[in-house]
């Protein structure tokens, strides 16, 4: 069970992992805010206020989606590595080597971008990155899939590490999910559920980046050997495979941080349970078939995979409702919650969560996504979780470390000012995405009919606030982070 | 009634009722309970989540059962014998369609595929609405069935992403009144 002690002794960061935790995280928010402002730049371009050419939109539309699933990916593991540390005996290679892996991964695909001119979409569907009528080459394609190829070995490198951690420490990767508890026995109220949602990540997303590393190593040699024709509809299938458990993966590596914080600001401890076991099960199965609820306007695809993508969409909303946010409600309610800038955060990433996997669910619906795939719907509905609770999870962690150097949480002026601007932004900027997306304005397009501009600008003046409060925090913590002396003492057996 | 604007108030409705869980739950946080009113909440908690939990599942089963039957996607492989068939094809960046002039109150059968790369077939009415749409896939015809009811002059938009055009991949049809049918 996680510590109801503020700053425990076992979650310091002496020299070397110091220096790691404030590279991935001080990398992670510089992304997060340039990437930020790409996706403004869309808007604006969208609501005619900049003049953006179409070939240049799609290029940063490019950029923008890689960029903020990898840098989901790059925060979420460190929120992931941070807790998971204190319970099994982590490698500090291991997640070094993933930092080394993304950033040479993310130079690729930066390259492949912005020099050669590669615009096809973070889901790089086949046969789109060969067939770009002449705008960029296979050679830059193949830079782009190598890319993302080195980021999903440098992920597959940490849950590596990670596995066979929790297995040295419980035996097998089922004894760290607890599903020897599921239908009966008496729990250890001590099993982290940082051990929990790890093994639950390592198992799905490694699923998901092995489909990622055959799709991309299939449309590599399709890249060099067109005679190597592929089926599109396989290829999309894998695409969707990967992509959902990645930026899924994101979510339950990044509500670890509220698992374990959560309590300690509320006082209420915030134990295991079967309810809480059996949800994490489920979701490890959900999260691994769900993905056809991508495919539902493929009317080629078989028909009990499209059944199945509702069916699972729908289900996966129990464990997110009933026991995650649900529990996050109990233990906060009448708990004589301390409002710092770290429970603040938490509670706003499970709202964000929650609220978020409405109009998700809504749109697994086949007679429902029929009129809003692809529309302002489906980034109003990512975005939601993604901004108003991925975002916060990794924030909360963040405040909380930068709040341990002086052993009181952060609850600044400045910092609460941030949080008002980013939240009434956030929701502000999602809300019109969605309902845009119920007026059926088109997602990626480069330029908008006159009737759809007032949906734009207002979306880009709710960036221009949520962007704000992001600069605030980003720059609050960064300074926070470099400020923060290095714990001496390391407690835990880290290797 | 326009579906999405049914479907954004099942959507308002939901997130709002998540919101007002939250609310609820921060307006009595900074109140602590005792241990006996602790321990009378943590007994309602269960009895609600459990109370939570049928009505979602009904809810589910009951909107799964309703929106899968008839099944909303026409059989891909079998003849649908519609009174009027359209044939689509997608290009990087234009539209194939013919014929574009269609009866209203008649079934239409719209075959599409593409020659290049993946495009979105989405039907757009005269109001600015989407009425349906599927994916224009290489080496895939996908088979839509849909009775238009208004007539006017539709649509077609592109909407998978298929390159630097892609936000011009734009075409129209006629819809005309039954009684016009020649």
């Amino acid at each position: 069970m996680s510590s109801l002690e503020l700053y425990p002794q076992d979650e310091k960061l002496p020299r070397g992992e110091h220096v790691a935790f404030n590279l991935y995280m001080i990398t992670a928010l510089l992304l997060f805010v340039l990437m930020m402002l790409l996706g403004l730049t869309m808007r604006m371009t969208q609501a005619d206020w900049t003049p953006v050419q179409a070939a240049m939109f799609y290029k940063v539309m490019t950029m923008h989606g890689a960029g903020m699933v990898g840098t989901m990916s790059l925060a979420s593991t460190a929120v992931m590595w941070f807790f998971l540390r204190k319970y099994v005996s982590l490698h500090l290679w291991a997640f070094l080597g993933n930092y080394v892996l993304f950033m040479l991964g993310a130079l690729c695909i930066i390259w492949a971008v912005f020099v050669g001119n590669f615009a096809s979409a973070w889901t790089f569907l086949y046969p789109l990155p060969v067939h770009s009528m002449g705008l960029w080459s296979n050679g830059t394609a193949a830079i782009f899939m190598l890319g993302y190829l080195l980021i999903g070995v440098g992920m597959l490198l940490f849950y590596l590490d990670a596995a066979a951690a929790i297995i040295r420490r419980y035996g097998n990767l089922a004894r760290g999910l607890g599903l020897q508890w599921l239908f009966g026995g008496t729990i250890d109220p001590t099993h982290p559920k940082a051990v929990v949602a790890g093994t639950m990540v390592i198992i799905a997303n490694s699923l998901g980046i092995l489909a990622g590393a055959v799709v991309l190593v299939m449309c590599l040699i399709n890249a060099y050997d067109p005679e190597v024709a592929l089926n599109a509809l396989v290829v999309k299938n894998l695409i969707y495979w990967f992509g959902h458990m990645v930026i899924n993966a994101t979510i339950y590596m990044g509500v670890i941080a509220v698992y374990e914080l959560l309590p300690r600001y509320t006082g209420k401890p915030y134990g295991i349970s079967r309810p809480f076991l059996w949800s994490w099960a489920a979701s490890t199965v959900f999260v691994i078939i769900v993905f056809p609820h991508h495919l539902l306007m493929d009317y080629a695809e078989p028909r009990w995979m499209l059944v199945m993508g509702q069916i699972i969409s729908y289900a996966a909303g129990f464990p997110v409702f009933l026991v995650t946010a649900y529990g996050v409600l109990t233990n906060i309610h009448r708990s004589g919650l301390r409002w710092k800038m770290p429970s603040m955060l938490a509670v706003l990433a499970l709202f964000g969560w929650a609220a978020g996997i409405v109009p998700a669910i809504i749109d697994g619906t086949i007679s429902v996504n029929r009129v809003m795939h692809n529309t302002q719907w489906v980034p109003g509905h990512f975005h939601f979780y993604l901004l108003l609770g991925v975002l916060p999870m990794i924030l909360t962690l963040l405040y909380h470390v930068v709040g341990s150097r002086r052993r009181a949480p952060v609850n600044g002026g400045l910092d609460r000012a941030g949080l008002f601007l980013y939240v009434t932004g956030g929701i502000a900027f999602c809300m019109v995405f969605l309902y845009a997306g119920h007026m059926s304005v088109a997602r990626r397009f480069a330029a908008h009919l006159p009737e759809w501009l007032p949906y734009d600008r207002a979306g880009s003046v709710a960036a221009m606030v949520l962007i704000l409060g992001m600069l605030l925090f980003a720059t609050r913590i960064i300074v926070g982070l470099l400020k923060a002396p290095i714990d001496a003492d390391p407690a835990h057996p880290a290797g | 009634m326009v579906f999405q604007n049914v479907i954004w108030a099942i959507t308002l409705t939901g997130m709002g009722l998540v919101a007002l869980g939250f609310i609820y739950a921060i307006a009595q946080a900074g109140k602590p309970a005792d241990t006996a009113e602790a321990e009378r909440a943590h007994r309602t908690s269960i009895s609600l989540r459990r109370a939570l939990f049928a009505a979602l599942l009904l809810l589910g089963i009951g909107i799964a059962w309703a929106s899968l039957r008839p099944f909303p996607i026409p059989p891909q492989h079998q003849p649908l014998q519609a009174a009027q068939v359209v044939e689509v094809v997608g290009h990087q960046w234009t539209w194939d369609v013919s014929p574009t002039h269609l009866r209203a109150d008649e079934p239409v059968e719209f075959r599409v595929t593409a020659s290049d790369v993946n495009h979105g077939f989405a039907i757009y009415a005269p109001d600015g609405r989407i009425v349906i749409q599927t994916q224009a896939m290489p080496g895939f015809t996908n088979k839509i069935l849909y009775t238009f009811r208004t007539p006017g002059t539709y649509r077609i938009m592109c909407l998978e992403y298929c390159g630097v055009a892609h936000n011009g991949m734009t075409a129209e049809f006629d819809v005309a009144a039954r009684e016009d049918k020649s």
